[in-house]
């Protein structure tokens, strides 16, 4: 088939943003920039000029970019993105998902039970003003503003595997910056063993907060333990694709595990939690027998509704399915496995 | 005109798998579309499995004995949508995988639960014919009584499948209880058997 689905466009054939819009003075400067730009190694390094940096998955000329910066500093932030390295664990060489799938296919149940209805309801969700409590077993309490929560942190760009408890999968290129980063400006205690997360509750900009046979106790908690909260593999999301995080996302920031089933990556946080027992999980709290607390993927435990051994790689049509074996930690197993050594992770799920 | 009312209903009930052609065709299924056509082919089984139960209500309230003429191929639809919610699913679910597909029947209790519902709608479906009426003579309205339970299991095959927001569920339920609650009534109170 002649026609390119999206996912046959490589990220590198994508024209930057910057680059798009300033074709115009591309095209009136002429002949010297095109020599200049053909010694440097062709168009994207204009992008190189302008902002300093060269995402791998930088925002598609077609993103529906039309929301405001959640604030003025966050322009700032988001020009100066570290990109994602040439190796894993920070990249694969895997297909990333689409823009439009990525921020159209989600499960965000507050807006809606249906895989189109984060995106589709979530357009009155606002993240400005935005306030995170951090709590707890920490030297350093109390409710910070984004700003003061995010802007001492340099951003980079990681292209991670998102494994949905639900089998099926995407790779997803954030932009974010280490927990554990953020942690240590809090101060744990030696009494801190666990991190509890909350996301906002708002039943006037989340509609399906109000539905009257939802099974579920508002807010959506979450939680890791200690270490795994400080692995260097997990991130803060506050962006993908080179962009703000959509609402529907989990914006203004989110957690992101990549080697636990996806709704461990608890979205739209406004508080954070050190703990020392273990806290209750939203999901676990629902169905124990179905939903643990580490929820490390794993292939050789299935969940009572889903086999885990292998997963959907979104995006497909129904003629050419992406059928891919599932990975224990989902491909990540060097930089975790020595948290769970020693654990039947069958009863440990 | 019987011909005719019959063509139309027909083409009416079609109208769902034809729109779920046109959308298979144009790629109109989002990014994980066998996961979208089962869930379309098995809300479409449930919705015709209501209509199929409204017939008998339909015609004692209503007076209008044509009504019941439909009765067998709505039936029958209710089936063919069964069949296409359950072919979606060994084919572009788990990819004629058919280890897996004994071990999904056999290990996840909603399947089980979908899987008996399937196998009642195809002895339903199978016993059809007029042929079949005459042959099991007063065993076939024992037999298409199962249609009650079918109703059941497809509803609680749905509840265990949604997650954290029943609604859906509830709504089917609720009709489904309606529906059966009224020939309970009818039964009670004028001892007479409605609809097999």
């Amino acid at each position: 088939m002649l026609i390119k689905k999206p996912s046959d466009i490589k990220p590198s054939e994508i024209t930057p943003e910057s680059v798009y819009k300033s074709r115009r003075e591309f095209m009136q400067q002429g002949s010297t920039l095109m020599l200049g730009s053909a010694l440097a190694g062709g168009l994207p390094s204009i992008a190189n000029a302008q902002n300093g940096s060269r995402l791998k998955a930088p925002a598609p000329a077609s993103a529906s970019l039309n929301r405001s910066a959640p604030a003025a500093w966050w322009g700032d932030k988001f020009d100066n993105i570290q990109p994602a390295p040439d190796s894993e664990p920070y990249f694969t060489g895997e297909a990333l998902t689409p823009y439009d799938d990525v921020t159209q296919y989600n499960n965000f149940y507050e807006f809606g039970m249906d895989k189109r209805d984060p995106y589709a309801n979530s357009g009155d969700f606002q993240v400005d003003p935005w306030s995170v409590e951090i709590a707890g077993e920490v030297a350093r309490p109390g409710v910070y503003t984004l700003e003061d929560i995010i802007k001492p942190h340099e951003l980079e760009e990681r292209i991670y595997r998102l494994r949905c408890v639900e089998a099926w999968s995407m790779v997803i290129p954030w932009i974010g910056f280490s927990l554990a980063d953020l942690i240590k400006r809090f101060e744990p205690t030696s009494r801190a063993n666990y991190v509890e997360f909350e996301t906002l509750v708002d039943d006037e900009t989340m509609p399906a907060i109000r539905s009257r046979f939802a099974i579920v106790r508002w807010p959506y908690r979450e939680g890791l333990r200690m270490d795994e909260a400080m692995n260097p593999l997990t991130l803060m999301a506050v962006g993908l694709y080179g962009n703000y995080l959509p609402s529907q996302n989990g914006a203004p920031m989110r957690l992101i595990v990549p080697w636990k089933y996806g709704f461990k990556g608890i979205k739209s946080i406004v508080k954070i939690n050190f703990r020392e027992t273990q806290p209750n999980t939203t999901w676990n709290d629902l169905q124990a027998n179905e939903y643990g607390f580490f929820a490390n993927v794993n292939p050789a435990v299935h969940h009572p509704r889903w086999r885990q051994d292998t997963e959907r790689r979104l995006p497909q049509t129904l003629f050419s399915r992406r059928v891919i074996e599932t990975r224990l930690f989902n491909g990540y197993e060097e930089q975790v496995a020595s948290m769970y050594s020693g654990m039947d992770l069958s009863r440990n799920y | 005109m019987q011909k005719l009312t019959k063509v139309v209903v027909f083409c009416v009930c079609l109208l769902p798998f034809f729109f779920l052609v046109i959308r298979i065709i144009q790629n109109d299924l989002g990014p994980d579309p066998a996961q979208e056509l089962s869930k379309e082919t098995g809300e479409w089984t449930l919705r015709f499995l209501l209509i199929v139960l409204c017939v008998t209500p339909l015609r004692q309230i209503s007076g209008i004995a044509t009504i019941l003429r439909h009765r067998r191929m709505l039936g029958l639809f209710v089936l063919f949508y069964a069949s296409c919610h359950f072919f979606s699913w060994i084919a572009f679910l788990l990819g004629f995988r058919w280890t897996t597909i004994v071990e999904e029947i056999i290990e996840r209790p909603y399947i089980t639960v979908g899987f008996s519902a399937y196998l009642i709608l195809l002895a339903l479906g199978i016993t059809s014919p007029r042929a079949m009426v005459r042959r099991l003579g007063q065993n076939w309205k024992k037999l298409h009584r199962l249609v009650y339970l079918a109703a059941i299991l497809g509803v609680v095959h749905l509840l265990w499948i949604l997650r954290l927001d029943i609604s859906e569920a509830v709504l089917y339920g609720a009709l489904v209880f309606v529906l059966l609650g009224y020939r309970l009534i009818y039964y009670l109170s004028t001892n007479k058997k409605i609809f097999p």
